[in-house]
C-alpha cells in the first residue's frame, strides 16, 4: 500500500457511517447518521457506505441499513470486535480508512462514538468536531441554513466554493453557533448526538440493493489493553425523551425548591402524557439524572409540546429542543430569551403558575 | 510512582456571559474556574495519594494567570505544578492541544507506575477530545466516563459509565482516565495547603522547553497546526418573541383551540 497521506485530500472518496451496535443491535443513531449522510453522499456524487463491527451480528440487521440509504456495508466480524474496546475498535476503523479513504467519517456522540472518535482522529492525524447539530457539503445550501438560522447577512457575505464539509456546533460555552471546517486533511471527522438527525423512511428497494463486504479484520487480542469484565444495565428505567410526544423542563427557575420544581413538572406532564426534561444546571446539580439533559450536550428533541419552566434558554438548551412544534414558556424574567424561541410565553414564578395549569389543563379535558 | 493530571481553566459559564462586538466571547471580561470535570480528575488523583504516597503534578495550557488555578490545586493536596504557556501553542484546536500536552507529559516522565488524569470534558467547548487524543499520542490504554477506580498493584478495575448502565473493565498501568462528576466529591482547600502552595514547585514549559519532543512541530501546534477551523460563527436571528399569554386560562383556552390537548 502506498504511504498514507491524510493531507492528500484528493485521494479521498465517499461518505462514511460508523453504525454502532450493542449486543448484537443497531443503534438507532446509526440510522439517523445514515439518513444525513445519504444526503451528503448525494451532494458529492459519490457512494454511502456504513461500517459494522461486531461478532455474528444478525445479517437481517446488516442488510437493513441499506433501508436507511447504505450503498455499501463494510461488515468487520470478529469475535474480538463482540463488545465495544476502544483499541480493538479504534485499530480497526483506522485500518479500514487507510485502506479506503473515505473524504467524510460520521460517529455517532454515543458515549462510545465519543471514546472512538477522538482516538481515530488523533492516529490518522485529522481534524474532529464533536456533537454537531448540523451538516452541508453544498456552499447554496449552507447559505439557505444561514438564513433561516443566523444573524449573517448571507448575501452580502463572501462564501468560497467548495465541498467542504461545514460542520455546525454550539460553541463558546453555547452562547454562540460556529462553523468548523477541515480544509487541509482527510477524512473529515463529526459526532452527532443521537436524535439531532431525523431517519428518513426506511426503503425497501435500498435494502436489496446494498453490497455487504465481510471484512475479516487483522486484530489480535494482544492489541486490546483493555479488559471488558462486565456490561451492566442499569436497574433504573432511562427516560425516553427523543421519543416523547411531549416534554416538560425544568430548569435553574426550580433552585429555590428543587424536589417541589421537580414534583410538579412530573404531574403536569402526567396530565399532557409526556415525559420531564431538564436544563443542563439541573443534570449538574444532581437534582435530576444526566438522561433527562435536553441541550446540545444532551439530547435533542423534537415533541409536539415542549414546556420549558424555569429555563433562562441559552444557545446550548435551546440547540436540543428549538424544532419542537410548539413551545410553552414559563419565566419570571421577561426578558429571558426562551421567550424569542417559545410559541406561548408566560411571565410568573413556576411554583405559581404551573399548579393553575395543572388545574386548567384538567378542567379542560374534563369538559372535552 | 506519579498521578499527572491534566486540567484547564474556563470560562465560568454559569455566571454571566460578556461577549464582544465582533460576537466572540470577551473572556478577559469573564470570571474563571477550574473546569468542573478536571475538579474530580485531582480528587481522584488525591485519593491515589492517600493510598499509595504517589505524587499529584496538576498540568495546564493556558496563559500565564492560569497559574493561580494551580496554586488553588497545590493548596488543596497537589504537589507540583506544570504551567504549559506560549504564544506558539495559542490558537490550538484539540488535536494540536494534545500533542503539546503529552509532550509534557513525556517530559514530565510516565512511569511503569503512573497514570495520567483528565477531566471527561471541558465546560467551553463540550468536546471530550483532548483526553483520548493525549492518550492516542502516549500509546497509552484510554478508559473514558469513568465513575470508579479500585488499584490492585499495577491493574486497575474501573466502572465505565454508559447511557444505560455500565462497563467494568480491567486495564494496565500506565494508562489514561477521564473522569466524571460521579466519580468522587472534590474536597475543598485546606488552611495548611493555602499556606504551603506558593512554596511548592511550579515549572513553566514555553516552547523552548518542550521543541525537541517528536510531537511539536510548527505544523503539529498552534493554529497552524489544527485541522480544524473556525469557518463562521454566529448568533441566532432576532425572531420576534413568541405571543406572551397573559394568564394561564388564557394559555389553556389557545391550546384547546388548537387541539394541542
Amino acid at each position: 500500500m502506498a504511504e498514507y497521506n491524510a493531507m492528500d485530500t484528493a485521494a479521498f472518496k465517499g461518505v462514511w457511517v460508523f453504525c454502532e451496535q450493542r449486543e448484537g443491535a443497531i443503534q438507532t443513531i446509526s440510522y439517523q447518521l445514515l439518513s444525513e449522510g445519504r444526503k451528503l453522499a448525494n451532494d458529492l456524487g459519490v457512494e454511502l457506505c456504513g461500517v459494522v463491527m461486531g461478532s455474528e451480528v444478525n445479517e437481517t440487521y446488516v442488510k437493513a441499513l441499506g433501508g436507511y440509504g447504505a450503498d455499501r456495508i463494510y461488515y468487520i466480524d470478529s469475535p474480538l470486535l463482540k463488545d465495544y474496546t476502544t483499541d480493538g475498535y479504534a485499530k480497526v476503523l483506522c485500518d479500514l480508512v487507510e485502506e479506503k479513504k473515505p473524504e467524510i467519517v460520521l460517529i455517532g456522540a454515543t458515549n462510545l462514538g465519543r471514546d472512538l472518535g477522538p482516538r481515530c482522529a488523533a492516529r490518522l492525524h485529522t481534524g474532529l468536531t464533536a456533537d454537531c447539530t448540523h451538516l452541508d457539503v453544498d456552499v447554496e445550501k449552507y447559505k439557505g441554513f444561514l438564513r433561516s438560522t443566523s444573524n449573517i447577512d448571507v448575501d452580502n457575505t463572501n462564501f468560497e466554493e467548495n465541498t467542504n464539509l461545514k460542520m455546525t456546533r454550539p460553541a463558546f460555552g453555547g452562547h454562540l453557533m460556529a462553523t468548523i471546517i477541515c480544509p487541509r486533511f482527510r477524512p473529515q471527522m463529526s459526532t452527532v448526538r443521537p436524535g439531532v438527525m431525523q431517519t428518513q423512511a426506511f426503503d425497501e428497494a435500498g435494502m436489496e440493493k446494498v453490497i455487504i463486504e465481510k471484512i475479516t479484520p487483522a486484530l489480535t487480542a494482544e492489541d486490546i489493553h483493555v479488559e471488558v469484565l462486565d456490561i451492566k444495565k442499569s436497574a433504573r428505567k432511562m427516560v425516553d425523551l427523543i421519543g416523547a410526544d411531549v416534554v416538560v423542563s425544568v430548569g435553574r427557575g426550580i433552585s429555590s425548591d428543587p424536589q417541589k420544581g421537580i414534583a410538579l413538572a412530573e404531574e403536569l406532564a402526567g396530565v399532557l402524557g409526556g415525559v420531564v426534561g431538564a436544563s443542563r444546571a439541573v443534570t449538574d446539580a444532581g437534582w435530576l439524572a444526566a438522561d433527562h439533559q435536553v441541550g446540545q450536550t444532551g439530547k435533542t428533541v423534537h415533541p409536539r409540546i415542549y414546556v420549558a419552566l424555569g429555563i433562562s434558554g441559552a444557545i446550548q438548551h435551546l440547540a436540543g429542543m428549538q424544532d419542537s412544534e410548539t413551545i410553552i414558556a414559563v419565566n419570571k424574567n421577561a426578558n429571558a430569551p426562551i421567550f424569542e424561541a417559545a410559541t406561548y410565553g408566560i411571565t410568573g414564578d413556576l411554583f405559581k403558575v404551573v399548579p393553575e395549569l395543572i388545574k386548567e389543563i384538567k378542567a379542560a379535558k374534563a369538559a372535552l | 510512582m506519579k498521578a499527572i493530571v491534566c486540567v484547564k481553566q474556563v470560562p465560568d459559564t454559569q455566571g454571566k456571559v460578556a461577549v464582544k462586538p465582533d460576537g466572540t466571547m470577551d473572556r478577559a471580561a469573564m470570571a474563571t474556574i477550574t473546569n468542573p470535570d478536571d475538579l474530580n480528575a485531582v480528587e481522584a488523583a488525591l485519593q491515589l495519594k492517600e493510598e499509595t504516597g504517589c505524587e499529584v503534578v496538576v498540568v495546564t495550557m493556558g496563559p500565564p494567570p492560569a497559574e493561580g488555578m494551580l496554586r488553588e490545586l497545590m493548596a488543596r493536596g497537589a504537589d507540583r505544578g506544570v504551567l504549559v504557556s506560549g504564544r506558539e501553542f495559542g490558537g490550538s484546536d484539540t488535536f494540536a492541544t494534545s500533542q503539546i500536552l503529552a509532550a509534557a507529559v513525556n517530559k514530565i516522565g510516565v512511569g511503569p507506575e503512573d497514570i495520567v488524569f483528565c477531566g471527561r470534558q471541558a465546560i467551553d467547548g463540550d468536546t471530550a477530545q483532548v483526553g483520548p487524543q493525549i492518550a492516542e499520542k502516549l500509546h497509552m490504554p484510554q478508559v473514558t466516563y469513568v465513575a470508579d477506580i479500585k488499584k490492585d498493584g499495577n491493574a486497575l478495575t474501573v466502572k465505565r459509565m454508559l447511557e444505560d448502565g455500565y462497563m467494568e473493565l480491567k486495564v494496565q498501568t500506565p494508562c489514561l482516565l477521564t473522569c466524571i462528576k460521579e466519580l468522587n466529591e472534590p474536597r475543598y482547600m485546606s488552611v495548611s495547603g493555602i499556606f504551603e502552595c506558593y512554596d511548592k514547585p511550579l515549572d513553566v514549559f514555553d516552547y523552548n522547553a518542550l521543541k525537541d519532543d517528536a510531537l511539536i512541530e510548527t505544523d503539529t501546534i498552534g493554529l497552524k497546526g489544527s485541522p480544524t477551523n473556525v469557518y463562521k460563527s454566529f448568533a441566532p436571528p432576532v425572531k420576534g418573541a413568541g405571543m406572551m399569554v397573559e394568564s394561564v386560562s388564557q394559555l389553556v383556552g389557545m391550546l384547546n383551540d388548537k387541539h394541542l390537548m
